[in-house]
């Protein structure tokens, strides 16, 4: 578990997020109106709602990139953002992009470690400009662990990749979320990569948590089992997508 | 061909592949870039161009075609070129020219990169500084020469003024543009990453600009040269465009010519020298090199 032994935690170490009535408006247009939120340490939550419903600035906040909100937000003091752009330094090799940000200019071997975690040690020295699609989000997601967060942040990481990439990458994200025990908050649109992640979904509509729904299947997961599949159809139906459990987006044993 | 979502029918499918092969496309071979036109080095490539010219005009001279008192014969230069390196005259004109460029360039470049620092970095320091370097920018600097004589006198401050006008100018723009022009989700990643204000000026800001900056660079230096060029024909006593000031008034196209061949290799020089930082400082940066 990635508790802070050393120093004292921005939250009391009961939760690893708590958002008490966080509004946020843009021009008077509320986006977030009164939103509560607790997230244990280590639990894995997916955050999902239809596009523009709030739910990237919610983890826009809580990344503390977003700062004109009213309300009380209390996060970790290690926290690491993965966005959807991989938004590495064209200008620095991959291994000084990992490493960037962090005191006392630490060793190479420390970026080197990171990425292999994600399997991308051999290509520590390479510009990310020539990196395939999947290996820069690795990359991202490397510079996200290095700081051994408390809260790893995931904004829609694996939206960019390709299908067969992305259940790569997701297996990647759930392998390295068990080995580290940090809590993920993780926003997405995609009702599978959510049920099969996290251990609590939540989906957002009109600026507040509409609706949760914890998660209590076996892991690894199963896209095929009943339960999956019912609490899939539960979700889109939430979301307003009222479909019929299609088939055509079943296409992969994503165990 | 349609493929939809239906059970497959294979002996359908099969007999649709038949109608399909019944009338095959005409098939091409796409060259592998491998065989491709393998015929000369890329450096004597490059030289066929200059060299032809050359040819042309000696051609011409000898013929009588261009008379030596319009334009002297590349040999007649060559000579002269010669005769000049060995009394002396052309090296110590070029000496005294290029320390005008350098020192020129060097005021020039910390006037102009400072103010687009200042300037592109603050908003304090863009309202203060962006509406006055653009008024001024509007004042063509040759026509300042004037000017700059009757407040300096003419010794070399004049001069060097002129050169460092001529490459502030290009440099603050550009160097400006660049660090406007940086990706705003690359700072909102930096901060994420916890840098500070100075960090991301150092790890994002800065390196995102040396792109805009070495455009600005090679603007400057071809803006430094014709300052120069200005500046040392207008009143001068020593180097090259007094040289060729001189030539002008004994009717010596050769020597004239040896002076602009001398302005332009200096030119080339430079630039070969920007490259080499930009190969060196944006090898980062994959870009399209021809085909």
């Amino acid at each position: 578990m990635a508790t802070d032994v050393h120093g004292p935690l921005t939250v009391p170490a009961a939760d690893a997020v708590r958002i008490d009535g966080l509004t946020r408006s843009f021009d008077g247009r509320t986006v977030i109106g009164g939103l509560d939120l607790t997230v244990a340490p280590g639990e894995f939550v997916a955050l999902l709602g239809r596009s523009g419903c709030g739910k990237s600035t919610l983890l826009r906040v809580l990344a503390g990139l977003d700062r004109d909100f009213q309300g009380t937000v209390l996060v970790p003091r290690r926290r690491a953002v993965a966005f959807q752009a991989p938004r590495l330094m064209p200008w620095k090799r991959v291994w000084r992009n990992v490493l960037l940000g962090l005191p006392d200019r630490p060793p190479r071997e420390r970026a080197v470690t990171a990425l292999a975690e994600v399997g991308l040690e051999h290509r520590a020295d390479a510009w990310p400009k020539t990196l395939s699609g999947g290996e820069a989000q690795r990359a991202s997601l490397a510079r996200a662990l290095v700081r051994e967060p408390d809260l790893l942040l995931l904004d829609e990481p694996f939206g960019a990749l390709d299908a067969l990439t992305r259940i790569r990458a997701q297996r990647q994200v759930a392998e390295v979320w068990q080995r580290r025990g940090c809590a993920v908050l993780l926003v997405t649109h995609d009702v599978e990569e959510a049920v099969l992640l996290a251990d609590r979904v939540l989906v957002m509509d009109g600026g507040v948590i509409a609706h949760q729904a914890p998660v209590d299947l076996p892991r690894p997961r199963d896209v095929g089992d009943p339960g999956f599949t019912r609490l899939r159809a539960e979700l889109l139906d939430r979301l307003g997508v009222g479909a019929p459990a299609a088939a055509a987006t079943v296409t992969i044993d994503a165990a | 061909m349609t493929v939809d979502h239906a059970p497959p029918d294979i002996s359908g499918i099969s007999q649709q592949t038949l109608s399909v092969s019944a009338d095959a496309p005409d098939l091409e071979p796409i060259a592998s870039a491998a065989t491709r036109r393998r015929s000369l080095p890329r450096g004597l490539r490059r030289a066929t161009g200059p060299v032809l010219l050359l040819a042309l005009w000696q051609l011409f001279s000898s013929t009588g075609l261009l008379p030596s008192n319009i334009l002297a014969a590349p040999s007649a230069i060559a000579r002269t070129a010669s005769g000049l390196i060995a009394d002396g005259t052309l090296p110590s004109a070029m000496a005294v020219s290029l320390q005008r460029v350098t020192i020129g360039l060097a005021f020039g470049a910390v006037a102009g990169i400072g103010l687009a620092l200042l300037s592109g970095l603050s908003r304090l320091g863009e309202d203060l500084i962006d509406t006055t370097v653009h008024m001024l920018r509007a004042v063509p600097f040759i026509g300042m020469i004037p000017l700059f004589i009757i407040w300096l006198g003419i010794g070399e401050t004049p001069k060097i003024t002129l050169i460092a006008l001529g490459v502030a100018f290009p440099l603050y723009l550009n160097v400006h543009a660049g660090i406007r022009s940086v990706d705003d989700q690359l700072i909102e990643a930096g901060a994420s990453l916890g840098l500070t204000r100075w960090g991301l000026i150092r790890h994002v800001i800065l390196p995102g600009a040396l792109p805009g900056a070495m455009t600005g660079l090679r603007f400057s230096l071809a803006s430094a040269w014709l300052a120069l060029v200005f500046g040392e024909t207008v009143n001068a006593d020593d180097g090259i465009g007094f040289l060729m000031n001189q030539a002008r008034e004994f009717f010596r196209t050769d020597i004239i010519v040896v002076c602009l061949l001398i302005y332009s290799f200096l030119g080339i020089a430079a630039d070969l020298v920007v490259r080499a930082l930009e190969r060196l400082l944006l090898q980062w940066r994959p870009t399209f090199t021809g085909r």
